[in-house]
């Protein structure tokens, strides 16, 4: 935690001797906002637990208000660095799902899908679920049992299902949510830099001169992150932003290009070509730090802003600005997210984005670089450690015969044993349709809600003929599953999370897990017990854990070696690689002029733009995008319970321009061909007319993912979320927003057992403005 | 202008309703939130900002100068405290009398809520909730000099203008440089009571 400066005068303004200030959140008052002894009660039985936000990638500090009985009732904001006690309103309202009535607290299970869910003993759900992993696996050998993991998995337990798929499965089908999300970006680093991360940290920010933001509604899914934006601001910074839509950020930038969906790359190649037009290059640079530079150039040449304008929509005037603005800049930045990864051309979008960072030199100093900004908490951490289908531990390659020597030998296999790469989610989902995988286990996932193409995702998963969910409330997929094991939430185990800057920061116990729910490292072990590989998976908890992955990470490139538990809770967050104990870690990367690539240098990419998979024609003749709305996280599981956050934001909606002649509220059917839904218009010129937009935290009957198409960038394996050819028409009533489900023997809040009918959408755009009622 | 006070700064505002939730945390109303958004150009653009008690310093509050009961207490600080609840009779005159349309009535309880600037926290030297959560800064807490230090060449004005009367507050707004006016039309009052426009 770093000290506010201005604490210490409080302390002095009210003559308080912090020495004697009481702890708990009497004395964090006392103190002036320091917390006297964090983890020791105040005289009303009050403790504090410092840690983390659970839902995005910035990954606020924040502090648990823990009550005399050990129960975690409230949040107290956090001087934490990362973002100076402020937070958004899901980081506020996240405590209450600690103790939220949904809660599982006993395993579910049933033989068939036909019958009801029974509350069971954890002996006979484990028992079950190791015979239909032996059942399926022996009939129809071991790769048709398969794992799905998630991005907001502390890192220990990310590891573990890497771990529990090839050693204790010995399945090659492991893959996670974080395909969903920033593998574009991912993919893009790594073929650039050799480096999978963001190049510099949040607070090189306030040093930038121009600022770049690509395809990210910061104000909404990143809202803390705003205040680094509005810091550079304040210093002088201009601000570009690129989206189709003009969000809060985008509405007081210097330049918004309101480009066409999925046209992304054709507007990087043109910018990058005026910048060689106009000899604002960096051709010392260049010559000395990056390879590929001839044959990207030649390609930029093909993307005059004349022809550039007509693919993506904007007036070539702004390209030319856009490309002014960024290359003259003494330092300028790029951040993007999945507004342009989120695409068939995911990796090929960031690629054009890195080139011109490259092109400008603007790569590696402080107030200068990239930074890829990540959905999930540990969206960053959760594929560096061997969950992702063709990563082992490190980031190593499953596919490297060095690599997986490595790793064999630490986890004590033999290299025969280990299995090859598998496939994506989406790939999965596919291979379950077609029952080439029979059988599924889930780990802190929800693709009913969060896949593209719902009817594909539901036929996939009601093909499995066993399917396992973990989860601390019974979510859409759960409730699809045969067994349902209650595991902890964040607050109630110890782990690391890397963030968007990949700053790994430690999360806190506050509270014990309620009776009858254990953590998903103690039921990965135990099946791995059941399942004979217990000698491999003896970990008494996460720091046992983390230990194993610190070792397993050593010598690679995602170098967690030199990270410990306690350097953590001092410093507040170190970044990776950190190879020893007395390393400070690497906040920003590149300063040295050199590249994780063996030669040291940026490999730039040759991008050639192509239009997205889901072609226009006269039935479907407008894009339709998707997102995030602030109140609510990715599937909405964890935040459609939360009165405050539904209160806020309580139903989807289709944001469309007046130009289409809908009203406010009026129903308005989307179709694609995938699909046709109904929502309540909300009337916005802050929209493209080509473009409607829903965001997607909603299951079916109004669920964003019911009309999106299942198209995959061929490299990243990411689906084309952010683009689909779709029409509107007049409808004559709204779908109702089913409630979230509740499980058997469980109360749910009076606010989310009913559902809302209420057909007007939010009355601002962006679904806010449901103004307080009270 | 009191020495520490909060800062509206509607041009940072994300309209994200942190301050909102945060609100809703505070001890002294746990579960109610003191803190509404207003959407100044809907249907166009999704700029918002925050409502908040002014804390208006002269005339000495309108909602404390209306009160029969005598309900609401202004402290030697500025700080306009929200009613006595053992004086307070629910009257609604304090929602009528303010200009910013702040105070609302619990029709259950009859009694009035407002912010109180969170005092609870404020008399430890901590901001208020909604402005220590605040992303943006739209809401900041301090003087105004560290505002300044924050925002060189930021502009406040705290003296509004309603039809004849002129209001002076504790709180104060963030105006566009280059268009200082002094003191800032306020338009008409917003007449609420529970979310309803009782004009009509
Ligand atoms: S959701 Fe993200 S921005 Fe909001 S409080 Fe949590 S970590 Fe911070
Ligand atoms: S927390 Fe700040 S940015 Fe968010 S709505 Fe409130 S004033 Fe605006």
């Amino acid at each position: 935690m770093t000290a506010d400066p201005r604490a210490a005068d409080r302390r002095t303004h009210l003559s308080l001797d912090p020495s004697l200030a009481p702890p708990g959140t009497r004395g964090f008052r006392d103190a002036g906002g320091i917390p006297a002894d964090q983890w020791h009660a105040d005289q009303n039985g009050e403790t504090l637990v410092p840690t983390h936000c659970c839902f995005c990638g910035v990954q606020c500090g924040m502090y648990l208000r823990v009550d005399r009985g050990g129960k975690v009732f409230g949040v107290e904001p956090r001087n934490h660095d990362i973002n100076r006690m402020r937070l958004c309103p899901k980081g506020i309202n996240a405590y209450q799902q600690v103790n939220h009535p949904d809660r599982l607290t006993a395993p579910l299970m049933r033989r068939s899908r036909d019958e009801e869910f029974r509350e069971v003993s954890w002996d006979e759900a484990l028992d079950f679920t190791v015979s239909e992993i032996k059942r399926i696996q022996q009939a129809h050998g071991n790769d048709a049992f398969g794992l799905l993991g998630g991005a907001s998995l502390f890192s220990e337990k990310t590891y573990l299902v890497g771990k529990f798929a090839r050693v204790a499965l010995k399945s090659r089908h492991v893959d996670y949510n974080g395909r969903l999300c920033m593998v574009s970006a991912a993919g893009a680093n790594k073929l650039a830099f050799g480096i999978d991360r963001a190049g510099n940290p949040f607070s090189d920010i306030l040093l930038t001169d121009c600022l770049l933001i690509a395809g990210s509604n910061v104000g909404e899914c990143f809202p803390v992150m705003t205040q680094y934006v509005w810091g550079a601001r304040d210093r002088g910074a201009s601000l570009i932003v690129i989206d189709p839509r003009e969000t809060a950020i985008a509405r007081t930038a210097d330049i918004h290009v309101a480009l066409k969906p999925g046209t992304d790359s054709a507007f990087f190649n043109s910018v990058l070509h005026v910048v060689i037009e106009e000899g604002l290059t960096d051709e010392s640079y260049l010559a000395a730090h990056a390879t590929g530079w001839a044959e990207v150039r030649a390609k930029a040449a093909e993307y005059p802003p004349s022809r550039a304008a007509g693919i993506c929509g904007v007036p070539a005037e702004q390209i030319v600005q856009v490309a002014r603005a960024f290359a003259r800049a003494p330092r300028a930045m790029a951040w993007h997210a999945r507004g342009i990864e989120h695409h068939s051309q995911g990796v090929e979008n960031c690629l054009s984005v890195i080139n011109l960072c490259t092109a400008t030199g603007h790569i590696g100093r402080p107030g200068a670089g990239y930074g890829t900004i990540t959905g999930q908490g540990n969206g960053q951490g959760g594929r560096e450690h061997g969950q992702k289908s063709d990563l082992l531990p490190g980031g190593r390659s499953i596919m490297n015969e060095e690599h997986r020597r490595q790793i064999c030998e630490i986890w004590g296999i033999e290299e025969s044993e280990l299995p090859p790469a598998g496939t994506s989610m989406m790939e999965m989902v596919w291979q379950m349709q077609r029952r080439e995988i029979r059988g599924l286990i889930g780990i802190c996932n929800n693709p009913f809600v969060s896949l593209p193409n719902y009817k594909v995702v539901k036929e996939g998963y009601d093909a499995t003929e066993f399917h396992a969910q973990f989860d601390f409330f019974l979510s859409e997929t759960a409730a699809n599953a045969h067994v349902v094991f209650p595991v902890t939430t964040w607050a109630e185990d110890d782990g690391v999370m890397a963030n968007a800057e990949a700053r790994v920061v430690k999360h806190n116990k506050a509270q014990d897990p309620p009776p009858g729910v254990r953590t998903d490292t103690w039921v990965m072990c135990e099946l791995a017990r059941r399942l004979g590989a217990g000698d491999k998976f003896a970990f008494a908890d996460s720091r046992a854990v983390f230990d194993e992955l610190r070792v397993a990470s050593a010598g690679t490139v995602n170098d967690y070696y030199g990270i410990t538990y306690e350097r953590l809770e001092e410093t507040g967050g170190i970044a990776w690689p950190c190879p020893s104990t007395d390393h400070p870690g690497t906040p920003r990367l590149f300063e040295d002029g050199k590249t994780y690539h063996p030669d040291g240098k940026i490999h730039m990419q040759v991008v050639e733009w192509h239009p997205p998979m889901d072609p226009y024609d006269d039935e479907h003749p407008m894009s339709l995008t998707t997102g995030r709305t602030v109140a609510h996280f990715l599937s909405g599981n964890q935040t459609r319970r939360l009165g405050a956050l539904v209160e806020q934001t309580p139903r989807p909606w289709a944001e469309l321009h007046p130009s289409h002649g809908f009203r406010n509220g009026e129903p308005v059917r989307v179709v694609t061909r995938r699909g046709s839904e109904v929502f309540p218009a909300l009337v916005t010129e802050a929209i493209r007319p080509d473009t409607v937009f829903i965001p997607y935290h909603w299951p079916v009957p109004t669920s964003a993912n019911a009309l999106t198409i299942d198209a995959l960038d061929p490299r990243s394996k990411i689906p084309e979320y952010k683009v689909c050819a779709c029409r509107i028409e007049h409808a004559e009533k709204i779908d109702e927003v089913p409630a979230p489900p509740v499980a058997p023997g469980h109360v749910a809040y009076p606010e989310t057992q009913v559902s809302r009918t209420d057909p007007l959408p939010p009355t601002a755009p962006q679904g806010r403005g449901t103004s307080e009622r009270s | 202008m009191m020495g520490r006070t909060i800062f509206i700064d509607p041009g940072r505002c994300i309209g994200c309703q942190a301050c909102v939730s945060a609100c809703r945390e505070c001890d002294s109303h746990r579960g109610k939130s003191m803190i509404h958004l207003d959407y100044t150009d809907e249907g166009r653009s999704v700029a918002s900002l925050p409502t908040v008690c002014m804390h208006c310093e002269d005339p000495v509050a309108p909602c404390a100068e209306v009160c029969p009961a005598d309900a609401i207490l202004v402290t030697a600080d500025g700080v306009v405290q929200q009613a006595d609840t053992t004086r307070c009779i629910g009257c609604a005159n304090c929602v009528n009398a303010c200009p910013f349309g702040v105070p609302k009535i619990d029709l259950q309880a009859k009694l009035q809520m407002k912010c109180n600037l969170c005092y609870d926290r404020t008399a430890y030297g901590l901001a208020p909730m909604c402005a220590t959560v605040c992303p943006t800064g739209a809401l900041f807490y301090g003087t105004v000099e560290e505002l300044q230090a924050e925002r060189p060449g930021v502009q406040v004005a705290d003296t509004f203008v309603f039809g004849e009367t002129e209001v002076r507050t504790g709180v104060a707004m963030v105006v566009p440089a280059d268009k200082v006016q002094w003191p800032v039309p306020g338009g008409l009052p917003v007449v609420e009571i529970n979310g309803k426009d009782v004009r009509r």
